[in-house]
């Protein structure tokens, strides 16, 4: 599932990274940040949704050793941020897609203002195609789900395809494969 | 057709730059929309779209009322408009009592329909598109010219100089520097707008759930940073449930940007907090603009199961010369010919109606199943019997009608052009006759029809018999074609009658909207096979095949004769072409096909009524193939040939680069024969070989296995 998920992903121009575990994922994020550049500076900043919790992740423990990183997500930090930060509920594996409960303001605007979205994924949460997704997606409860394939793209001018056009030019997803026990895509409460 | 119409179209076809991007973005859509495709059963999944999308179309007021009722109780606030002027004016009341100077918005066909942005400009309201083709359009003061992809038409040229003007800096030539000027511009303006506005493309009545489908991500910006969005949904866009989404998501993005799901798709399922916590004020606009209307039309219902693909433009032959500023009005090409009608200006509607050939590529990629070009001819129809047919036209069927005067007038018509009459064709007409052989040469009319050789044919009492329906071109123009078929026949001890009060298919009246001459031709051919002994009826062309096998029954009905249609049905059971029926000869052991030696390589032409209507393309193949052809096949070997009988001579400055574009598909295949069922097809593609001085042979398959049968028992 994650191969399909991982190859799907990656021919619309996302970035896919596996890691067995959150601190190994959380060692690579931090070494992502840095290599990215991001300093407390206009336009090199990084905005992180932390809410939901993701297991394994703790945006706590880069306090202060990312300078420019916050969880404090406003439209104005979100608008001068490099890097957007947020976790994401499923992946589609028939498309490489993510999905989303992006009710909460604070994860679209880590998701569409910054140049770069790291989306941080559960493996276990990778499910073969919508149809299988349909009975977890909860429109009643959710305000606002998105589906995220790839970064934002446009083909018009001369039909020619051109990566990042109002949303991020990259797209850059950490699988994490944590507890194997985990039943992927469990309905959540509403 | 009006003079400035064609000057239209003229202009279009003499813009290079539009033919060529249409020209190219449709060879790649072929085979890019195949790839999307792959793995998925396509029939399968229109079949579910038409189901929900037809349902959903005849309980608009239960599912709005459903509708409205989920997203208010979540916070949206659902106004239900008749009327493209209440829409406006409720956009505008609410921009006037929120204080709204700016708005953003995302790509919405609906608000096309309205006019919107002139209203809001007039308002004083700054309103910027933000999708990126519309955009460049909004710029350039232009209507969008197809509907996924509004500037389709300019060239990154253009899009500099647009651009330029705008940001008041010379831009390069560069596609991703032009894209990057766009993103710093409009980032600002969707970081102060007080208002966004959306489309949607689906709305969910179980939930009361907005899907908004995107690739740029402008519409996820439009639909979180203003505090007020606004989203107007035509009713045609709702459907019951929410798993009804999954087949509209799985088409969709496949037929329009042939991806396999696009970068974004959000589903809005009422007010989601603003950016700075406090709940967004969603106001959705539920459109009805005559879409109620059209719901309650038996025919025009269908259209309301489109789901806004635009895969109709993409493999139309018309659309890819002209563009949808000429094929189109706010909407565009086929699907855009009948919107037009319903919801834009009826002038319009009534020119470019007329620009569908009618080949029916469209129906085989609508993933809402809609029967287009039938549709349209329905908008014809109604047309025609609103204000009559011209004279000139209605004294043309009464000459066509009747088959004797008919060819007599071919005839004397043929004979005054004796002295331009060479091999069997005529190369040039004088004066105002000259635009029907400018591009290809007419073929000369035979002294004596084909109704009166047959007599003269010594057939044999064979144990079976079929009649056969001669149609105006093997009757008048090809009666060789017609010796070939009986000739074929005979040796399966097939014998062949000729009802001899056969008339006209009605083909050309129905294509011309003229429904009660269509159901004349009905019941004078009807009355002249009724007790004819014969197991089949057999033609030789396509579109009169179809027409006796299809239309018949649809004209009858149309003109409310009911009582015809059992004879019609009858009639209509027994019909064949002549490949299908061969084939079946073969099969039963009456015919053998033998090879023959040394013959030249062949491509194959599918006639649009043979391959789409009749869906019959593998049969003729496998004759030739018997025959001891080696069949190469050609590009586009199912695309028209540009003939569509009436329309060559509507639309001749159309018709000659759509023949061009065939005959050179086949001179690329290196054969020395081109092959195909039709003897409209055989006039348009000899008459264009011919002209062009091509060695290339233009053949009638009957005609090709005429030599090559023998008795099989």
């Amino acid at each position: 599932m994650f191969e399909s998920f991982k190859s799907r992903a990656e021919a619309v121009s996302a970035e896919v990274h596996r890691f067995a575990n959150g601190s190994e994922a959380s060692r690579f994020l931090s070494d992502f940040l840095v290599r990215e550049g991001v300093a407390d500076q206009p336009g090199k900043r990084a905005v992180w949704s932390a809410a939901p919790e993701f297991p394994g992740i703790d945006p706590g423990s880069f306090a202060g050793k990312i300078p420019g990183l916050t969880v404090d997500v406003t439209k104005e930090k979100a608008a001068e941020a490099k890097v957007g930060i947020s976790a994401v509920e499923w992946g589609l594996a028939d498309t490489g897609t993510l999905v989303q409960d992006a009710s909460d303001v604070k994860l679209r605007l880590a998701s569409t203002l910054p140049e770069i979205h790291v989306a941080l994924l559960r493996t276990g949460r990778i499910v073969p195609d919508l149809q299988a997704l349909l009975p977890s997606l909860t429109p009643e409860s959710s305000r606002y789900i998105a589906f995220i394939t790839g970064p934002s793209r446009t083909a018009d001018i001369e039909r020619v395809l051109t990566i990042g056009v109002h949303g991020p030019v990259r797209l850059v997803v950490l699988a994490v494969d944590g507890d194997p026990a985990e039943k992927p895509a469990e309905r959540r409460p509403s | 057709m009006t003079d400035t119409f064609h000057q239209e179209i003229t202009q279009a076809l003499e813009n290079s730059n539009l033919g060529g991007a249409l020209t190219r973005f449709s060879e790649a859509y072929r085979t890019s929309r195949a790839k999307a495709y792959e793995g998925v059963d396509f029939e399968a999944v229109r079949a579910q779209i038409a189901e929900v999308k037809g349902g959903a179309a005849g309980r608009f007021p239960e599912l709005t009322a459903r509708f409205k009722e989920e997203a208010e109780k979540r916070g949206a606030k659902v106004f239900v408009a008749d009327s493209p002027e209440k829409v406006r004016n409720y956009i505008l009341d609410l921009a006037k009592a929120k204080g709204v100077t700016k708005v953003v918005k995302s790509k919405s066909m609906a608000s096309e329909e309205i006019h919107l942005n002139k209203a809001l400009e007039a308002a004083g309201i700054q309103t910027k598109e933000t999708d990126l083709g519309e955009w460049i359009i909004q710029l350039a003061g232009q209507k969008p010219s197809h509907m996924v992809m509004p500037a389709i038409h300019l060239t990154k040229e253009q899009v500099a100089e647009i651009f330029s003007k705008e940001v008041n800096e010379r831009l390069e030539n560069d596609i991703p520097k032009l894209v990057k000027v766009a993103r710093r511009e409009l980032r600002e303006r969707f970081l102060e707008a007080d208002m966004g506005i959306s489309g949607a493309n689906i709305a969910v009545a179980e939930t009361g759930s907005l899907v908004i489908i995107t690739n740029e991500g402008n519409a996820r910006l439009v639909t979180t940073l203003p505090r007020i969005h606004v989203a107007i949904v035509g009713l045609e866009k709702l459907v019951p449930l929410f798993k009804d989404i999954a087949p509209i998501l799985k088409a969709l993005p496949r037929s329009a940007t042939s991806q396999l799901l696009t970068s974004y798709v959000s589903i809005i399922t009422g007010a989601a907090p603003n950016v700075d916590g406090s709940p967004k004020e969603l106001h959705i606009v539920l459109m009805d603009h005559r879409r109620t209307e059209m719901a309650r039309d038996p025919v025009f219902k269908e259209a309301l199961q489109c789901i806004r693909c635009a895969s109709c433009l993409n493999v139309c032959p018309v659309y890819r010369l002209v563009g949808g500023h000429v094929f189109g009005d706010v909407y565009t090409g086929g699907i855009g010919t009948i919107l037009t009608a319903w919801t834009g200006a009826m002038e319009r509607s009534k020119e470019i109606q007329g620009l569908c050939i009618q080949c029916g590529s469209c129906v085989e990629v609508c993933p809402g199943k809609i029967d287009i070009p039938g549709l349209i001819v329905e908008v014809r129809r109604r047309q025609v019997k609103e204000q009559g047919q011209s004279f000139v036209q209605k004294s043309i069927f009464r000459v066509v009608n009747d088959r004797r005067l008919f060819h007599s007038v071919l005839r004397a018509a043929s004979l005054a052009q004796k002295p331009f009459e060479k091999d069997g064709f005529i190369r040039h007409l004088p004066m105002f006759l000259s635009g029907l052989a400018d591009f290809r040469s007419l073929p000369a009319i035979a002294d004596k029809p084909f109704r009166d050789e047959i007599r003269a044919i010594q057939q044999p009492k064979g144990d079976r018999k079929v009649a056969f329906y001669a149609g105006c071109l093997i009757d008048f123009a090809y009666p060789g074609t017609g010796r070939s078929v009986v000739e074929v026949l005979n040796r399966a001890g097939v014998e062949v009658v000729f009802p001899e009060k056969q008339t006209c298919c009605g083909a050309p009246a129905r294509y011309s909207g003229a429904y009660d001459v269509a159901a004349q031709n009905a019941i004078d051919n009807i009355q002249a096979f009724e007790g004819v002994d014969a197991e089949a009826i057999l033609s030789a062309c396509p579109t009169c095949t179809a027409a006796l096998r299809h239309e018949f029954t649809a004209a009858l009905k149309s003109e409310g004769l009911a009582e015809w249609l059992p004879a019609a049905q009858k009639l209509a059971d027994k019909v064949v072409d002549f490949s299908s029926y061969v084939t079946k000869l073969v099969a039963e052991g009456r015919l053998t096909v033998e090879a023959g030696k040394s013959l030249s390589g062949l491509t194959y032409h599918d006639s649009c009524h043979l391959k789409r209507t009749l869906h019959v393309s593998r049969e003729p193949r496998e004759l030739l193939a018997k025959a001891g052809y080696t069949v190469t096949e050609m590009a586009e070997s199912d695309t028209c040939c540009g003939m569509g009988g009436s329309y060559s001579v509507k639309f001749p400055e159309i018709s000659a680069p759509i023949l061009e574009r065939k005959l050179s598909n086949i001179q690329k295949t290196g054969a020395g024969t081109v092959a195909m069922d039709c003897p409209g097809c055989v006039m348009q593609i000899r008459g264009g070989l011919d002209k062009k001085g091509s060695p290339v042979a233009t053949r009638h398959v009957a005609d090709l296995l005429v030599d090559k049968v023998r008795r099989g028992y």
